[in-house]
């Protein structure tokens, strides 16, 4: 447990010295919210209507921007053996690398999408909804996201891989959390599919660190 | 007591070695030689349980060692030929994480290789000689009973060789094994050598 809470600490020191790759997907994912007025016009009606979809889509790119470089600069520079060896299970480092990967970009996501929601016109009533989705789903993402980026490790064009790899796999969590938020904007209970979104986290939450652990296994032969 | 029977290893295709055995007492070295590319790093990854052997067997004080990767893991410490040291951290938080489980405090670590006053300095300042150093310093943090070292003095001034020198004596005082691929000369006195030819 102490070493587990080291790595996260390492993990985050080396993010905020980083500060330049962590903000990248926050700005990532207000730019990209931004342009859609500009290009479907500024009509209350449609932009509140596509509002939830938007947001969904732009946090699920903005969540795969860093992943990239997740275990990508360990694997250069050795540190991934001096991971390996630390004693921890491959699985844990898994884990702590996801854990560390939501807070440094999910959680700013997550809060960025309050202020993008309501400036796309989203009916305020649908914002809990969006919330709560994107805190299931943003965590989900981080996990997948893991997975995905220990699997590319070592392979060639990875950053192409990557997204071709973990994008089918997020189709779910961006149909039930869109759904919740478009439920709620309706006036609907959007329960069932934030029930159902906390469904792909506690499946993600032990499948996806043990798939990674093994990645990077085989990564490190 | 640290043995080897028989350790083969491939990396993709190829047959890296095969047939390799030797035995290192506690308070033991071993120094690996042979040309490039004869598996001397692809041994010492197999020993440190990052590689799984494609045959053989190696017991630690007459145990499989390599049948649970894990425990393998807190035995071992390994200096890869890369320094695993981040640019954008300064030295003493580059070993903070491997502190965390040592009973040697990080500024202990840095006096070891005379790093004491680069503690504070971002890594992407120093030299590769101070980056080896700082990997090195890692071994200091260890209490793991097997160092397997790659290239250790790769770049290192004469007085850091006589730190490592220092350190490595302590390890082999204490029962530790130490096993190190090298082509130059290191401070390991009454080491055994292995030559590794290739397959």
């Amino acid at each position: 447990m102490k070493l587990f809470i080291a790595l996260l600490a390492r993990e985050l020191r080396l993010s905020l010295r980083h500060l330049g790759d962590t903000l990248g997907a926050l700005l990532f994912f207000l730019v990209a919210g931004a342009l859609f007025p500009l290009a479907i016009g500024p009509s209350p009606e449609t932009l509140g209507r596509l509002a939830p979809g938007i947001v969904w889509v732009c946090a699920l790119l903005a969540a795969l921007l860093p992943l990239d470089r997740l275990f990508g600069a360990d694997y250069e520079d050795g540190s991934l053996d001096q991971l390996l060896l630390c004693g921890l299970p491959a699985a844990a480092i898994a884990l702590g690398k996801a854990l560390a990967h939501w807070l440094a970009t999910g959680l700013p996501l997550l809060l960025a999408a309050g202020p993008l929601g309501i400036m796309l016109r989203l009916t305020p009533e649908a914002l809990p909804a969006l919330l709560g989705g994107l805190l299931a789903g943003t965590l989900v993402l981080s996990l997948l996201g893991t997975a995905g980026a220990a699997i590319v490790l070592g392979a060639r064009r990875g950053g192409v891989l990557l997204p071709l790899l973990v994008l089918p796999l997020a189709v779910p969590v961006l149909i039930f959390g869109a759904a919740a938020t478009d439920a709620a904007a309706a006036g609907l209970s959007p329960r069932p599919h934030l029930l159902l979104l906390c469904a792909l986290l506690a499946g993600a939450l032990p499948l996806c660190p043990i798939a990674a652990g093994a990645a990077l296994r085989g990564a490190a032969e | 007591m640290l043995e080897a029977e028989g350790l083969a290893a491939f990396r993709a295709e190829r047959l890296v070695f095969r047939d390799i055995g030797f035995a290192v007492p506690s308070g033991g070295a071993l120094i690996l030689r042979g040309p490039n590319g004869s598996g001397k790093s692809t041994l010492l990854r197999l020993l440190a349980g990052l590689l799984r052997p494609a045959a053989g067997r190696l017991t630690w004080r007459g145990m499989d060692a390599l049948a649970d990767t894990l425990a393998q893991a807190r035995r071992v410490a390994y200096v890869g030929h890369q320094d695993a040291v981040k640019p954008g951290l300064t030295a003493a938080e580059n070993l903070r994480f491997a502190a965390a489980a040592a009973r040697v405090s990080v500024r202990d670590a840095l006096a070891a290789f005379d790093l004491a006053p680069l503690a504070g300095l971002p890594v992407r300042l120093l030299s590769a000689g101070q980056r080896r150093r700082l990997a090195l310093a890692r071994l200091a943090l260890s209490s793991g009973p097997i160092w397997l070292l790659d290239e250790p003095t790769l770049g290192l001034d004469d007085a850091s060789i006589g730190l490592l020198g220092a350190l490595l004596a302590s390890h082999r005082a204490a029962d530790g094994v130490v096993i190190a691929a090298t082509h130059l000369p290191l401070p390991l006195p009454e080491a055994a050598e292995l030559r590794l030819a290739g397959a």
